[in-house]
């Protein structure tokens, strides 16, 4: 490679990038390691427990209070679907995967959201932080996602722990972009407003702009929830079991077949998790009223 | 103490705002002053005091800095230079916290696109500063619902602000503000963006519910008439600067500069002027005590036929003609009593619109009189007059000449342009709804 390099390109600076991030992980495992362990034992104790649950109870149950959800948020046509899809899913072998994925997602979720949207409206109400979160978000967005799960092996080993951490740093971007976008478009004229009556900061934050900023945050929590699903399976590489595991094995394997059928679990389990994130945030009075405003208008 | 009192206030936005406000002291146009300055000022150098119980208007194009202003006034933007004084309290300097507690207890404010909260009901929307104030739900209920009532919306209280047309929201927008209690209002073009029908409507509103509550109210607009309707005083704004401050009146009379003289100039004068200003001094004026002799030679003196007479402090008793004072004369009798008509001559009040005072000058034989608040006479109108103060009213001339006040020489200008097709003009266009 050097003997074809011209002469100028000798002027480049060698930037060892790699060996520095090994260090750096070097570093981290060697001085952080009870940190790590301290939050691998929190991951693991919220992972299992769904996962038992979840798989522990008959699938005919799981398919029915799912439905059953479908159709409060939806109506009674999308919780026939949902029946349908998880009933299908149930019918095939993988049925313990399909619920073993849920667990890990959710839990991947409901964490990445709970650093995500604080993170959001601490860079919507800052503007030196979201120009620093900004190129860090993109960062995070782009790399693949594979090379995710490299750290998180140093770091956590093989199993289902790594894989939610993975995911987990995967899918949060979306939810810090969206909080942010949301409170900022929040029209202006009435956070003046609230403010011109002598609102404190947080009130104008918690009875102001969240509502308002509502509906686009719920969107921030689906594209969390979607992409973490994506990153499951590919979670199913170090290990953390789930449909990503079949699908590695079909992979494997050259199986057709049993890779179809754990693609369409995901699919299924992707296509009732969007609608049904999709309505939660309908239901709001904010965005009803919003929804109503914009139609009117 | 002025309710408000603002002292050379300015506002930059960008950057060195020092260098530029050294720049405009001398009161260089900003656009020359700032040039190449990576600054914009919205504000330059305000001065005015608002009296409590006032409406005082702030007049300008878009750009001129009024919107600007009016957020200084309650620290939503805090000012580059200068003083805003609320109630004696100096507000620029104040901690977040006290500012905050000032605009619970002294200002509120009502915003041009009414900037209700739409997950809220009228009625909690009218109450929320209420609620920022932390009151118990009950009496919050009660006040927002009080409010609401006085705006007439009532039975809207518990819709969303979308089930409302325009200008019932800003009459929400209102209630809000009227709610908090406080003695000043704020209100930011806050009926610009209401069609004209309803932006008369609620204008009616205002005035009526100011007339019973009597707030001091700083009014932001772009519109000149509604300004002139609405005023007390009016501050006229150009490119940042304040560059007059008067009554509606006095800014028609009397603009600082040409600029003020070619916006005032499509206004429609006979509604702004009153008859006090049009009128002029009756000539020949006589107690009523006086007998015909004198009569006689004052009207002989002025070259008049008609003497108005007062009574007891001055009040204003009526005309005596001259074939009336040749009658008293030839009775023998030593005063003019008996004699005194008032058939044959109008009476308005001083504030009387000119345009009202067309019917009473037709009807009138003699000038009509124009009386001050306790009944004296202050001066009389000459259809002559009142054709004169007209035709300088019109818009064709020039703005120099419409800017002319108009009980300078009335008589003088009168016969020639007054009478002309040309000056009545103006009046019947003029009377279409604003």
């Amino acid at each position: 490679m050097s003997l074809t390099q011209s002469p100028l390109d000798s002027w480049l600076p060698r930037v060892p990038l790699g060996t520095w991030t090994e260090s750096a992980v070097d570093w981290a495992t060697a001085t952080l390691g009870p940190v790590f362990d301290a939050v691998a034992s929190v991951v693991d104790a919220l992972v299992r427990p769904l996962n038992d649950l979840l798989t522990g109870v008959p699938a005919v149950a799981v398919v029915l209070v799912l439905a059953a959800l479908g159709w409060w948020l939806r109506g009674w046509k999308f919780g026939l679907g949902t029946a349908v899809g998880l009933g299908l899913v149930a019918g095939m072998p993988y049925w313990e995967e399909t619920m073993s994925t849920l667990a890990q997602v959710l839990v991947a979720s409901v964490l990445a959201l709970l650093l995500a949207i604080p993170l959001g409206v601490f860079v919507a109400e800052n503007r030196r932080a979201s120009a620093i979160a900004r190129p860090v978000l993109d960062l995070m967005q782009t790399m693949p996602a594979f090379v995710y799960l490299i750290p998180a092996i140093f770091f956590f080993g093989i199993g289902t722990v790594p894989g939610v951490l993975a995911t987990l740093v995967f899918s949060m971007p979306p939810g810090v972009r969206l909080t942010e976008l949301g409170l900022r478009q929040v029209d202006k004229e009435i956070v003046q407003a609230a403010e011109s009556f002598g609102a404190p900061p947080w009130m104008v934050l918690l009875r102001t702009k969240l509502p308002l900023a509502l509906p686009t945050i719920m969107t921030g929590v689906n594209q969390v929830i979607m992409l973490a699903l994506s990153m499951v399976v590919i979670a199913g590489m170090v290990g953390a079991g789930g449909l990503g595991d079949v699908i590695m094995f079909a992979l494997s394997q050259v199986e057709v077949g049993s890779g179809f059928e754990g693609g369409i679990a995901v699919v299924v389990l992707a296509v009732v998790l969007d609608r049904l994130t999709d309505s939660v945030g309908d239901r709001f009075p904010s965005a009803r009223a919003q929804r109503l405003a914009r139609e009117a208008a | 103490m002025p309710a408000l009192a603002v002292k050379s206030l300015y506002k930059i936005f960008g950057n060195r705002a020092d260098e530029a406000m050294r720049r405009l002291a001398d009161g260089a146009p900003r656009a020359e002053a700032l040039a190449g300055l990576p600054a914009t000022a919205a504000v330059i150098d305000a001065n005015f005091e608002v009296r409590p119980g006032e409406i005082f208007v702030v007049m300008g194009l878009s750009g001129s800095g009024k919107s600007t202003l009016i957020r200084m006034l309650n620290g939503l933007l805090r000012p580059t230079k200068g003083s805003v004084r609320v109630d004696g309290v100096e507000l620029t300097t104040l901690r977040p916290a006290a500012l905050r507690r000032l605009r619970r207890e002294k200002i509120s404010m009502v915003f041009q696109h009414f900037a209700l909260m739409p997950h809220r009901t009228v009625l909690e929307n009218a109450g929320y500063a209420l609620e920022v104030a932390g009151l118990p739900k009950a009496e919050r209920r009660e006040r927002a619902l009080e409010a609401l009532r006085m705006v007439g919306l009532t039975e809207w209280a518990d819709k969303l602000p979308h089930d409302l047309s325009g200008g019932m929201r800003q009459r929400v927008g209102l209630a809000r503000a009227l709610a908090a209690g406080t003695d000043i209002l704020l209100m930011d073009e806050a009926f610009s963006a209401l069609d004209p029908l309803i932006r008369r409507e609620i204008q009616d509103q205002l005035l009526e519910l100011q007339a019973e509550l009597g707030k001091t109210i700083i009014f932001i607009t772009h519109d000149l008439n509604e300004a002139m309707r609405l005023g007390d005083r009016i501050a006229v704004m150009r490119d940042g600067r304040i560059v007059q401050i008067g009554t509606a009146e006095e800014i028609l009379t009397d603009p600082a500069n040409d600029y003020v003289a070619q916006f005032v100039a499509d206004v429609d004068r006979t509604r702004i002027l009153t008859a006090s200003s049009v009128m002029e001094k009756a000539q020949t004026v006589l107690d009523v005590t006086v007998g015909p002799r004198v009569a006689a030679r004052a009207l002989r003196e002025n070259q008049t036929s008609v003497v108005y007479v007062t009574g007891p402090r001055k009040q204003f008793l009526g005309t005596v003609t001259e074939d009336e004072v040749l009658r008293a004369f030839r009775e023998g009798r030593q005063s003019l009593e008996g004699y005194v008509s008032t058939e044959q001559v109008r009476t308005v009040t001083a504030d009387t619109a000119v345009a009202d005072l067309f019917a009473e000058c037709a009807e009138s034989v003699h000038p009509v009189a124009v009386l001050d608040a306790t009944g004296r006479l202050s001066g009389v109108i000459p259809r002559i007059t009142l054709l004169a103060a007209l035709a300088s009213t019109a818009p064709d001339s020039a703005p120099a000449d419409a800017v002319e006040p108009a009980v300078d020489d009335p008589v003088d200008s009168g016969p020639a342009g007054g009478t002309t097709p040309a000056a009545l003009d103006p009046i019947s266009r003029k009377e279409e709804p604003v």
